[in-house]
Order: C-alpha cells, then sequence, then structure tokens
C-alpha cells in the first residue's frame, strides 16, 4: 500500500502501454453514470476469467472495483460528467486495475483512506470504500492531486 | 441493469425490504427516500431485509443497513436479514455489519426474531 500526490498521466500510462508479450491487457473508458458501475465490475470479472479464478477471487476483484469506480463517479467527479479510465493487465498469476478519474482529486489521501472517513454529509455513505478495497485485493497504491484526478492502482494474486 | 431497486412488504409492524439483485452505489440511490417515506407514514418496530435474490452488494449496501440500523435502534427497534449467500455474508462481515444484524435462512424466522 502506498500513498503519492502525482496524479501526472505522463509515466504511469507509457509504461503500462509498453507492450509486453506476456501480459494481456484490458483498457476502458466509461462515463461516470452510476449505471456504468455494474458494467466496469463485470467486464472486469468477464477478463480475469482467463486466469481461472475461483468465485471468491471473482468477487473480491468486483467489490473492489465497484469501489473504485464508485469514489471516482461520487467524489472525483462530484456527481457531474466525466470520464472514468479502467485499465486491467494480467501478467502471470497477478491481476492489475488501475481505475484513473480527472476529477478534483483527493488534498489529503491518507485521511481519505482511513477507515470510516467519508466526505458525505447525507450519513447514508459508509466511509468504506478505501477499506475494501485493502480488504479485497493484496495491494493497493492512491495517486491523487488536487484539481487534476485520483488513480487507483490494485493488485491481486490470483490462484495461490 | 435497468432493473428497478427495491420492493416493500408490510407484515403487521415488520417492514419486509426486498432487495435488489446488484446492491450497489446506482441501486442504493432511491432507498433512503424510500424506507424514510414508509417509516414515517407507518408505526414500524421491525426493519427485515431479504437478500435472497441479491448476488452483489459493495460498501454502498454496508451503508444502507448501517442507517437503517442507527434508525430504528434509535426508536428501540430492531433489524435482521436473511437470505446471504457468499459474497454477501463476506461484505458484511468486513463491514462490520455481520455482528449488529441478526442473519437467518428465511423470512419466517427473520420475523420471528425480530419479534
Amino acid at each position: 500500500m502506498g500513498y503519492g500526490v502525482n496524479a501526472d498521466d505522463s509515466l504511469k500510462e507509457e509504461a503500462s502501454q509498453r507492450e509486453d508479450s506476456k501480459k494481456e491487457v484490458l483498457r476502458m473508458e466509461i462515463e461516470s453514470r452510476s449505471e456504468n458501475e455494474e458494467f466496469a465490475r463485470v467486464a472486469v470479472a468477464v477478463f480475469m476469467s482467463r486466469m481461472n479464478p475461483t468465485m471468491e477471487e471473482i468477487d473480491d476483484v468486483k467489490t473492489a472495483v465497484s469501489e473504485a469506480v464508485t469514489n471516482g463517479i461520487i467524489h472525483g467527479y462530484q456527481g457531474k460528467e466525466g470520464i472514468i479510465y479502467i485499465e486491467a493487465a494480467v501478467e502471470g498469476r497477478e491481476l492489475s486495475v488501475s481505475v484513473r478519474d480527472k476529477g478534483v482529486g483527493i488534498r489529503d489521501v491518507k485521511r481519505a483512506m482511513e477507515p470510516m472517513y467519508t466526505s458525505d454529509v447525507t450519513g447514508e455513505r459508509s466511509g468504506m470504500g478505501f477499506s475494501f478495497m485493502e480488504a479485497f485485493m493484496d495491494e493497493i497504491e492512491v495517486l491523487s492531486e488536487p484539481g487534476k484526478g485520483t488513480q487507483v492502482i490494485m493488485k491481486k494474486q490470483i490462484g495461490r | 441493469m435497468v432493473e428497478p431497486g427495491f420492493s416493500y412488504e408490510a407484515r403487521g409492524q415488520v417492514l419486509v425490504i426486498h432487495l435488489p439483485k446488484e446492491l450497489d452505489h446506482h441501486n442504493c440511490r432511491s432507498l433512503r427516500y424510500e424506507t424514510d417515506l414508509l417509516l414515517a407514514e407507518n408505526y414500524v418496530t421491525k426493519i427485515v431485509f431479504d437478500f435472497s435474490k441479491t448476488v452483489f452488494m459493495d460498501s454502498s449496501g454496508i451503508g444502507v443497513l448501517l442507517n437503517r440500523y442507527k434508525q430504528m435502534e434509535r426508536s428501540g427497534g430492531k433489524v435482521s436479514l436473511y437470505g446471504a449467500g457468499a459474497q454477501i455474508l463476506r461484505v458484511l462481515a468486513i463491514g462490520g455489519v455481520g455482528k449488529l444484524v441478526p442473519q437467518y435462512d428465511s423470512k419466517e424466522a427473520a420475523i420471528a426474531d425480530a419479534l
């Protein structure tokens, strides 16, 4: 797990776009509408099925992707229009998923990741999004810069 | 994906809430408003959540459950649930709801406990 304050598109993206013969990649862009949350997690689940995951592993990844995409829609774009960039990659037994938005960003990533922290005032949000991503994946890294956006990179070993 | 979210069933003072297949942020949006209306207009002492059709839940579902739990706790009421499958049970446990809300196999058992 790590914290960062650099949502600069260039480095991470270039690195991930270098074609590696052993690496298989899914890239998608979805509009930041809540209807698309289900589509996003199901697409990643179908993509990872080539790794012969267990039902539990699929559920774990679906839950984590759902949390990250929901964060992008609610917090990143504040319910307004925008694009969520999702990239999933399979390399050996490792699945990595990146969920990125070009929304408002997070000023204090460490604080945002504290269990039960929520900026929501209706009381309807549990504040457990990042805790869920940590619980269901092996590794999570959050890169964010106010005004530029947020990228969540999550990794999980499949078939241990 | 355009499936309507929730249906409600009144059993005396027990409100049974039948949850949708996918309990995520999208499908949770209408629940707060609808249950608040129902609770304001009816004397409800117990809420029973039906997970028997639900195959997916994320932390949005936890937010909804915790909020109803707090609401009922304030008025001296109870909350229980039934029909939760493997993914739901794991999410409930990690979300800390497992200990607060008793879980049952059938609707009758969940209602009986709530009484």
